[in-house]
């Protein structure tokens, strides 16, 4: 029942509520991002990020450090938070939590059978993955020939394997099977995530629906404009858009049948959330448009934090988190290859 | 430090004298001169560089060093508790080390740890697989072998079926099946190895899936666990041996292996070529071990010097890392040969300071000195208390209220003894202050050894607070003299009772009361109230005024306190208009009953104090009749409540015109002196007036705050005094618990005469009096007592807005470190 999450919701959820805000106090602020903008050498960034929460992870590193370094610690000390509040949760934020990562676990799978395709080390394969996103049987999906297999073999097994009911053919794999395959996997998962989340009801229903509506909606785009110019045919690409959303179902008509950026930018100025993002770039460029949604997203998810009693705060999060890595990284590389310039293309700040 | 030899005398009332000095150091005995400061301690650097990050300032890269320098040292420390050493804590203490060695030895003690650990490694992983192999061997052959023996038995059986009967009734099929047609035998595959035990179920469960359930896996498992070549780390682990047909399954079962983490291991049919491998592996083993173990002897050699200098090494680095931190505060000066220091110093300490300045220079062998230069500051100095292991305590309780302003009065001197004096009232028994007092004494005893080691939370706490915990102790059994209480228990210590009965029989003893037959009992209550009807009347009326007196002492204590404060100051105004009107606001009411309490206890009154003190407001023009106590009391009562009355305004109206007159006079005359002196009088002028000379001047503002002030004084004076009662409050439930042990568990138990019954009672007793009567009671009286200083004593008085004085100081570098 909506408004009266205040009266039970402390008894599972406070202790968590409160850690997770506890580390959301600890993401970097502006003035942090400026000092590190000014950073000469990367040990200059571990000097800085020494004196946020990152320092503990950081400190033992011996000089010459890496940009991998960097953010695989970083990475290490999101995950160690995370796997301490799935510790500590109890159904069913133990579910929600559990929801978050699965999407880290697609790109995974994605990124182990594209890599074995193209017939790379599994265990090189298996250090890109990110560590969210893993599972026990992940390294056998190097096994499977085809999506059947790779359905029958390992992921029966995992979280996944729902999600795989829409894409199950005996197909050989390739780039083109899988990429439709991320797309299909990623549909289904996004809309079981909105449809637990609706379940859950109250605030976190609330919430959630906008963040994921906004995902929903950010994919939608992208495979759009990626599908330009492919031999995807519009029904196939009708079918991997979600089926929720803000666009959905009349933007999805519309952008099922764009065939350059300039129409997509047509059907989204119809939304009045999209077309802010979109008034920011000129017409005809789409290499902004990440940049300009990550903007709104970190905007969006930190507005979850205004609102007390319930999940929405641990995607946020979460996602937070990951943006501020994703910077970190792109820092660290500019600083790295010198060049200075054009640290601030990427860089999203959260605060 | 030199333990103070030549400091000046202890003055805790007011903060050490503080200067804002500059000094300009040279930079070539600049580290030498941060050092001997460090060592020194009694100067806390400003940061005049707080625009810049840490990493553009002039020293980063220095203090990056430091930062790698740690580092090793905390590998090395990583390492030396692997190999279960413990740093030396009487290590070599050579003065002769500088950081560029240092550095460079830490560099190659590094790189040797790295080879010896990865040579280490690489020996325990072939040592490991080794390990892994020969117990691979060992299960699949008896696998293998007890396979044979079956197979071996049913072939027989199979061959006696055919030659025992005429195979009429056998089905065929039976017979097809057994009989091995060595055209149609596929030859077998297989692999075997390890695998996880956590992970063997679903191991074979892909197995299973991948070829569609054309292999025979068979698992054993092994007893205890194993070391895991790849990782290093013991795992549980199953041998296992897949059977399958066919090359492309064959792929499919290493993949999976891969993936599982299992090891697979070569292994061969052959018995003797079995035992011969066992042997070759149990003698490869052999060698390994020796050469694995000379290394190790090596390492713990290596990492036993460095544990022997460990302790040096780190503090020099963290020593030399606090320098450039302090360095990098410094700005530096445009023709980059001398740094610019600005920070404060107490007064006393400005002689050593330049002594130690002068030192630096002539050990650096510089050309020139530091220049030591005072300056004229409109900042307010840092707050500096000098205290002793005894007054830390005290002062701690104070600090934590509010760290007290520059050189204002500090409460922390007459809490030291009003603190646990206080205490005291509320916890008086002289039984359980001597448990307390034995308590606390352990801990001064074992001060030496404590202080050195770390102590857990709690324990910390009540160390650090040791020598209140006396000072409460010894006032507790002082008070407890006085209260006659020792676990509820009475005693004539200081001669017979004074009462006695009426007749030798003392049969009315219980109804008519006693009698007094002797003189007064000379120290505190008379034992034998103890137990009688009247025991709580009498009790509660003695502390309740003893209470109000206190209270009202204390209160007046902080009011004259405010007088100091103004007059140290110089503020004419908060004496006339503040100090004053309270003063007589509070006396002339709560005064007023303090001295009808004394009056009545001298002269033996029956007086109603509450009628004397109600009607005193409601109508004072009234006779008092039997109430009252000394002649001329009701003139003297109109004339108090007259001057309570008048203080009111007094303390709400003038201060605030006055102000605003004042600010007024300042900016008239302040153009004035603009206009008619001399640039340095006009300096003069605006250091002495402070910031207040800028301030925007809001009379509204003052008029309000002035307003707040003087209601909570009036209100203040009423509730704070009934604060006061608490203290009576908290020793009666202290005394009524403590009877309420001994009656009704220790008297109880020995009633029944019953050894058991009377263990047990004991037992309980002793749980309840330290459980609930020293540790709690010890708490919440040690929290009220706090509430009183803080709450009723200080606000009379205290404003606590000013900051600690931290000086840079190597004595504290190793404390503020884990």
């Amino acid at each position: 029942m909506y408004g009266f999450e205040a009266m039970t919701f402390n008894i599972h959820g406070g202790y968590l509520e409160a850690i997770v805000r506890g580390h959301r106090a600890g993401l970097l602020t502006a003035a942090d991002y400026n000092n590190l903008c000014q950073c000469e050498t990367l040990d200059d960034m571990k000097m800085h990020l020494s004196a946020t929460e990152y320092g503990p992870y950081l400190q033992n590193e011996p000089s010459p450090l890496h940009t991998t370094t960097i953010v695989e610690k970083c990475t290490l000390k999101l995950v160690d938070e995370y796997k301490h509040m799935l510790c500590q949760a109890t159904e069913p934020l133990s579910t929600f939590l559990e929801y978050i990562t699965y999407g880290h676990m697609i790109d995974n799978v994605v990124l182990i059978v594209t890599g074995t395709l193209h017939e790379r080390d599994v265990q090189e394969l298996l250090e890109k993955c990110h560590p969210l996103g893993m599972f026990d049987s992940i390294a056998t999906l190097a096994v499977a020939q085809n999506m059947r297999e790779l359905y029958r073999l390992v992921l029966v097994d995992t979280p996944l394997a729902p999600y795989f009911s829409e894409c199950i053919t005996s197909e050989d794999l390739d780039d083109m099977n899988i990429e439709i395959m991320r797309n299909t996997l990623y549909k289904a998962y996004l809309e079981d995530f909105y449809k637990f989340c609706q379940k859950l009801g109250g605030a976190t229903a609330e919430i959630m629906s906008d963040l994921l509506a906004f995902e929903a909606d950010r994919r939608a785009v992208n495979i759009t404009i990626n599908s330009i110019g492919t031999e995807l045919t519009r029904d196939d690409r009708r079918k991997l858009y979600s089926n929720f959303g803000l666009l959905y179902p009349y933007g999805h008509e519309e952008l099922a049948v764009c065939e350059d950026i300039d129409q997509v930018r047509g059907a989204m100025e119809k939304y009045p959330p999209y077309q802010s993002i979109f008034s920011k770039l000129s017409y005809g460029e789409s290499q902004m448009l990440d940049k300009a949604f990550y903007e709104e997203e970190v905007k969006r998810l930190c507005l979850a934090f205004e609102q007390q009693f319930h999940y929405g705060v641990f995607f946020a999060y979460m996602r937070l988190r990951e943006q501020e890595i994703r910077n970190l990284m792109w820092i660290s590389e500019c600083v790295a290859q010198n060049q200075k310039s054009r640290v601030h293309d990427s860089v999203v700040f959260i605060f | 430090m030199g333990g103070g030899t030549h400091r000046p005398t202890m003055d805790l009332l007011r903060s050490e004298p503080m200067q804002l000095v500059q000094l300009i150091i040279p930079i070539e005995s600049a580290h030498r001169s941060i050092s001997y400061l460090g060592d020194l301690g009694f100067f806390q650097f400003k940061d005049l560089n707080s625009e810049k990050s840490p990493f553009q300032r002039t020293y980063a890269t220095q203090i990056k060093r430091c930062g790698e320098m740690a580092r090793k040292l905390r590998f090395f420390k990583e390492q030396m508790t692997k190999a279960g050493l413990s740093p030396s804590t009487r290590s070599a203490m050579s003065d002769d080390v500088d950081l560029d060695n240092l550095e460079v030895k830490h560099g190659e003690l590094e790189a040797e740890l790295m080879e010896m650990n990865a040579n280490h490694e690489k020996l325990q992983h072939s040592y490991n697989e080794l390990i892994e192999y020969k117990l691979v061997v060992q299960k699949a052959g008896e696998f293998f072998h007890s396979a044979q023996s079956i197979a071996a038995a049913k072939q027989r059986e199979v061959e006696a079926q055919q030659r025992g009967e005429g195979s009429i009734d056998s089905p065929l099929l039976l017979e097809q099946e057994m009989v091995t047609d060595p055209s149609k035998q596929v030859k077998l595959g297989f692999v075997t190895g390890l695998v996880p035990r956590e992970k063997s179920l679903a191991f074979e469960r892909i197995l299973f899936r991948a070829t569609r359930g054309n292999v025979f896996l068979k698992q054993s498992v092994l007893e205890g666990s194993v070391t895991d070549p790849a990782s290093g780390e013991k795992a549980e682990k199953n041998v296992f041996v897949v059977f399958y047909s066919g090359e492309r399954a064959r792929n499919k079962i290493v993949k999976i292996c891969e993936a599982f983490g299992a090891n697979r291991y070569p292994f061969i049919e052959d018995l003797s070529k079995q035992f011969q491998i066992i042997t070759e592996v149990s003698g490869r083993l052999e060698e390994l071990k020796t050469t694995i173990d000379v290394g190790l002897v090596h390492q713990t050699n290596l990492l036993q010097t460095i544990a022997y200098h460990f302790e040096q090494w780190s503090h020099l680095v963290k020593k030399e890392k606090s320098i450039y931190h302090t360095l990098s505060m410094l700005s530096i000066d445009v023709t980059k040969k001398c740094l610019v220091a600005e920070g404060w110093c107490p007064v006393f300490a400005t002689n050593k300071i330049q002594n130690v300045l002068q030192r630096a220079t002539v050990d650096s062998n510089s050309q020139i000195g530091t220049i030591f230069h005072i300056l004229q500051t409109k900042e307010s100095p840092p707050t500096y208390f000098q205290t002793n292991k005894f007054s830390s305590a005290f002062q701690e309780i104070v600090d934590a209220y509010g760290t007290a302003k520059y050189q204002e009065a500090n409460p922390g001197v007459f809490t030291i003894i009003t603190f646990p004096f206080l205490f005291a009232v509320m916890f008086g028994d002289w039984g359980h202050g001597i448990c307390l007092f034995l308590a606390t004494s352990y801990f001064i005893i074992k001060e030496k050894k404590f202080s050195s080691q770390k102590l857990g939370d709690i324990t910390e706490m009540i160390f650090g607070g040791r020598y209140v915990i006396m000072m409460m102790a010894l006032f507790s059994i002082y008070t407890g003299l006085i209260y006659n209480e020792f676990f509820s228990v009475p005693f004539e210590l200081f001669g017979p009772s004074a009462y006695g009965c009426r007749d030798p029989a003392c049969r009315d003893a219980s109804t008519a009361g006693l009698v007094k037959v002797r003189a007064t009992y000379p120290f505190g209550v008379d034992p034998k109230w103890h137990g009688t009807r009247s025991e709580l009347p009498f009790l509660n009326s003695l502390k309740m005024k003893m209470s109000i007196l206190l209270g009202v002492a204390q209160m007046n204590l902080g009011i004259i306190l405010s007088y100091f404060n103004a007059k140290f100051s110089g503020n004419e105004l908060n004496i006339r208009y503040q100090f004053l009107p309270q003063m007589i606001f509070l006396n002339s009411l709560f005064g007023y009953l303090s001295l009808l309490i004394v009056v009545k206890w001298c002269i033996g009154s029956q007086a109603d104090l509450y009628h004397v003190m109600i009607y005193m407001f409601l109508s004072p023009t009234d006779d008092l009749g039997e109430n009252q106590l000394f002649f001329g009391q009701k003139f003297l009562q109109i004339v108090l409540l007259l001057a309570a009355l008048v203080a009111v305004p007094w303390m709400l109206f003038p201060k605030p015109f006055l102000l605003k007159k004042q600010h007024e006079e300042r900016h008239r005359g302040q153009s004035y002196a603009l206009l008619e002196n001399s640039l340095d009088e006009s300096d003069e002028m605006e250091v002495r007036h402070g910031s207040s000379s800028h301030e925007e001047f809001e009379f509204s503002e003052i008029f309000v705050h002035q307003l707040i002030h003087t209601i909570e004084f009036v209100l203040g004076a009423v509730s704070n005094t009934a604060s006061y009662l608490r203290l009576w409050a908290l020793s009666l439930a202290h005394s009524e618990l403590s009877s309420v042990f001994y009656d009704k568990v220790l008297l109880l138990a020995w009633g029944f005469n019953n050894i058991f019954i009377l263990i047990i009672g004991i037992f309980v007793f002793i749980c309840a009096t330290v459980g609930v009567l020293l540790v709690m009671e010890t708490l919440s009286a040690f929290l009220h007592a706090l509430r009183l200083h803080w709450v009723e004593f200080q606000n009379k008085f205290y404003e606590g807005d000013g900051y600690k004085f931290q000086p840079f100081s190597f004595a504290s570098l190793d404390a503020e470190d884990e």
